[in-house]
């Protein structure tokens, strides 16, 4: 099929027509990974809105942006089962929230906006940061607790940032992320940048006080603010009709419009995010509610399974999952192979499988460590361990 | 090392002659002082030991004069006595530090209630709205939850936000984002991140505001890690502590005290910053050091007229920086004197006396010749009524009691 697409697209010549086979022997990924012909898809639902006009359902895209969100989902999704193996055998403690399943969401706003515009999300933030250009040794060196992680293993699974990239993390305290976003579009409409903040929380953290005081505040000072409610369902072991009186996450803002989007639909977020965008520049905050679906339990010592059932699990899996879903795309639209697709992710499972020996060949972080970074530029003060007498340092 | 402003100490660096810029800086303020809310004694604050900063720390302030930008006019001014400076309330020192960093760097931005229109609730930021427009002093709704975690938001881009709690008791509503993100996100980030901000506002047991407007977060906030706390009590370390706050790359979060608005002093002309981490020699002595801050300065200095008429030589000193603590200072002090009189204005459990006799009975036991003794206020709430609450808060009369019994 490939094959048939790279003759009709190139002009046929004789020395064209030898050359295809020595072509699809090496690598026929090149012609198809940077053809940028428009392709027109329609989402999967219609867009519903609260206060504002809904997006168009149909959304440009083109070969290439296809088949980088195939390559970034499925190298997330990779990701998180191969930190599930590696808490379970021991090397990752504490909390690790995994995002498989939600994928959709942080590669279709990614590719809606620039690294200009800020990101800060809650504790399950590892696909986030990778989308926003993290590395996957920063990521598996900071969950082992390495000094190579992006945190200098001080930070842990909750506490990935990325500052030239503009990912703020990365945040443990339910909520609590909502007002520091608002903040950050505080000091873009301050410094005039043009650009925009997506504080992310979870339809948990909906409930909270904080975020209706941020909203307000954003909405009353017009901040370049986008809240974007990545409605899993489930605020860990809490189903939505049970924590929220008004599940419509996007209506919550009252004042503040909203949209309600196929969260698992790559080409949807992307859609959404683009507008949200060119509103918050110019009206203000706008709440996306990004309807979605985790796999995993809330975290590693959730199973996952005492409140939901298995079967909606892999209903969700078979019907609405967002790797299978631009898989599918890719395919109908001839853009690669079955055949490719599997390459690319043996790819990704080898890539992956090198940054955990790499991240493990890396050593732990020094004990004077312990004191780097508690102040900026330090103090000479000097710091005690619990005995208030050993573990004397000065910080630097 | 910390970028360390010293706003005496680096003038009398700076000129030929130290000691007598020194003195000639401190003839300045001292005998022009006149409090309107409490009587103290005009003291000169020279060093005890004698030597003017050429000590390790005034090694240090050498060390900075390249980088001293506050203090270059300060030589010339110093030496002279010519400009005794103006005179102003303490609240004004504050405004007068808020408008000139503010001028000086236009990421300086004020988020509060009623800072903006109003003026704010005691005038610190009055006149600053008009000046600097809605965009840099701004009024927020009554949610300082949110507004103090904008604010850290905003520092964490490079602004530098000065959030001002109406009265400090209401921070308790901010505590999460104070402590998790202003204080650790420095960390917690491996260094990526710095949080300029400071946190102010009024605290401290006032006239019968009620247990509520009464409280003394000083204690509470006192074990974050990666913040910095400062008290200050005159106009002139107000000043100098506000700038030197604004300055920091670290969070602070700025004590005030309710009653100590309206103190008036003459403050120099020139720009000038306190060190945030120094202690303030009130009065040297050599019988006892009273180790005190904020208002409960004002309390020590007037038992200290009644100690000297009885014959005693109180150490004074006003600690300022209360995390971290001076321990040079003090430790120089305890030193010479061997007794210590904590007197403060938290609570007895958990307060910062609490912390400062820890500090101090590990690092200099060997030097203490009876246990420190602590004048905190009562474990209570503190009560409406004016003779309750009197009760609640240490007066004059039990700290003379106090360095009698410790000087048996």
């Amino acid at each position: 099929m490939a094959l048939s697409r790279l003759a009709s697209s190139s002009s046929s010549s004789r020395s064209a027509d030898l050359l295809k086979p020595l072509c699809s022997a090496i690598s026929l990924r090149r012609p198809i990974s940077t053809d940028t012909t428009p392709i027109t898809v329609e989402t999967s639902v219609p867009f519903t809105s609260h206060q504002c006009d809904t997006p168009s359902r149909s959304v440009q895209t083109n070969a290439k942006e296809l088949l980088t969100f195939f390559r970034d989902m499925a190298l997330m999704r990779r990701m998180e089962i191969a930190a599930d193996s590696l808490y379970k055998a021991k090397l990752i403690r504490g909390f690790c929230h995994l995002y498989d399943g939600q994928e959709a969401v942080a590669v279709g706003m990614e590719a809606s906006i620039t690294k200009k515009d800020c990101i800060i999300a809650a504790y399950r933030d590892h696909c986030t940061f990778v989308a926003r250009g993290g590395t996957l040794l920063e990521v598996f060196a900071e969950l082992m607790g390495r000094q190579a992680g992006c945190s200098r293993g001080k930070g842990g699974s909750m506490h990935f940032y990325k500052k030239d990239s503009n990912f703020y993390g990365g945040h443990g305290i339910v909520g609590a992320q909502v007002p520091l976003g608002c903040g950050l579009a505080f000091a873009q409409k301050y410094s005039k940048d043009e650009a925009v903040t997506f504080a992310l929380y979870g339809d948990g953290a909906a409930n909270q006080g904080q975020l209706f005081e941020a909203l307000n505040i954003s909405a009353l000072w017009d901040l370049p603010a986008i809240l974007v409610c990545e409605n899993n369902h489930y605020g860990m072991g809490t189903a939505e009709w049970r924590a929220a009186k008004s599940p419509a996450y996007y209506k919550r803002g009252d004042y503040a419009p909203g949209l309600k989007v196929d969260g698992m639909d790559a080409l949807a977020v992307k859609q959404a995010c683009t507008f949200a965008k060119e509103h918050a520049l110019k009206n203000g905050p706008i709440i996306l509610e990004m309807d979605t679906y985790r796999y995993h339990g809330h975290s590693m010592s959730d199973p996952g399974s005492t409140y939901r059932t298995r079967d909606e699990i892999t209903g969700v899996r078979q019907e609405r999952d967002p790797v299978e879903r631009i898989r599918k795309l890719i395919l109908s639209h001839d853009l690669a192979t079955e055949k490719e697709l599997k390459d690319i992710e043996k790819e990704i499972r080898k890539e992956v499988d090198d940054a955990i020996a790499q991240a493990k060949e890396n050593p732990l972080p020094e004990s004077s460590e312990l004191f780097t970074n508690v102040y900026a530029k330090g103090l000479g003060v000097e710091s005690f361990g619990a005995d208030r007498k050993e573990v004397r340092a000065v910080l630097p | 090392m910390a970028a360390i402003f010293q706003g005496v100490g680096a003038a009398a660096a700076l000129s030929s002659s130290p000691s007598n810029s020194f003195d000639s800086k401190k003839f300045v303020f001292s005998p022009c002082r006149s409090f309107s809310v409490r009587k103290g004694a005009s003291f000169a604050v020279v060093r005890s030991d004698g030597r003017v900063n050429l000590n390790p720390k005034g090694r240090r302030a050498q060390q900075l004069i390249s980088n001293a930008v506050a203090t270059k006019s300060d030589s010339a001014a110093a030496s002279s006595s010519s400009k005794p400076g103006h005179e102003l309330l303490l609240f004004e020192a504050l405004q007068e530090g808020l408008e000139e960093e503010m001028e000086r760097d236009p990421r300086v931005c004020v988020m509060g209630e009623d800072v903006g229109h109003y003026g704010g609730s005691y005038k610190v930021t009055k006149g600053l709205a008009k000046k600097f427009g809605d965009l840099r002093v701004l009024d927020t709704p009554i949610a300082e939850n949110s507004f103090t975690g904008m604010g850290i938001g905003a520092a964490m881009t490079g602004l530098r936000p000065v959030v001002e709690g109406m009265n400090m008791g209401f921070l308790l509503l901010a505590f999460n984002q104070i402590s998790n993100n202003c204080g650790m996100l420095h960390y917690t980030s491996g260094g990526q991140f710095t949080i300029p901000i400071v946190i102010r506002g009024p605290g401290g047991v006032g006239r019968q505001l009620g247990a509520e407007h009464s409280q003394r977060l000083e204690s509470y906030f006192q074990s974050i890690p990666g913040i910095q706390m400062v008290a200050c009590s005159t106009p002139y370390n107000a000043k100098g502590l506000m700038k030197a706050a604004i300055r920091s790359e670290n969070p602070v979060i700025f004590f005030e005290h309710v009653l100590l608005y309206n103190l008036k002093e003459r403050i120099p002309d020139e720009d000038y910053i306190c060190n945030l981490e120094e202690a303030e020699m009130v009065r040297p002595g050599e019988h006892v050091t009273i180790l005190t801050y904020s208002r409960m300065r004002y309390h020590v200095m007037q038992a200290a007229k009644t100690l000297v008429n009885k014959g005693y030589d109180p150490e004074v000193i006003d600690i300022r920086s209360l995390k971290p603590f001076d321990l040079y200072t003090i430790g120089n002090s305890v030193k010479k004197t061997h007794r210590v009189l904590i007197v403060e204005e938290c609570m007895r459990t958990g307060g910062i006396g609490a912390s400062l006799i820890a500090a101090i009975t590990e690092n200099f036991n060997d030097y203490l010749d009876a246990s420190i003794m602590c004048l905190s206020s009562q474990d209570v709430p503190t009560p409406y009524a004016g003779t309750l609450e009197e009760v609640t808060v240490v007066q004059p009369a039990q700290i003379v009691t106090a360095v009698e019994q410790l000087c048996q």
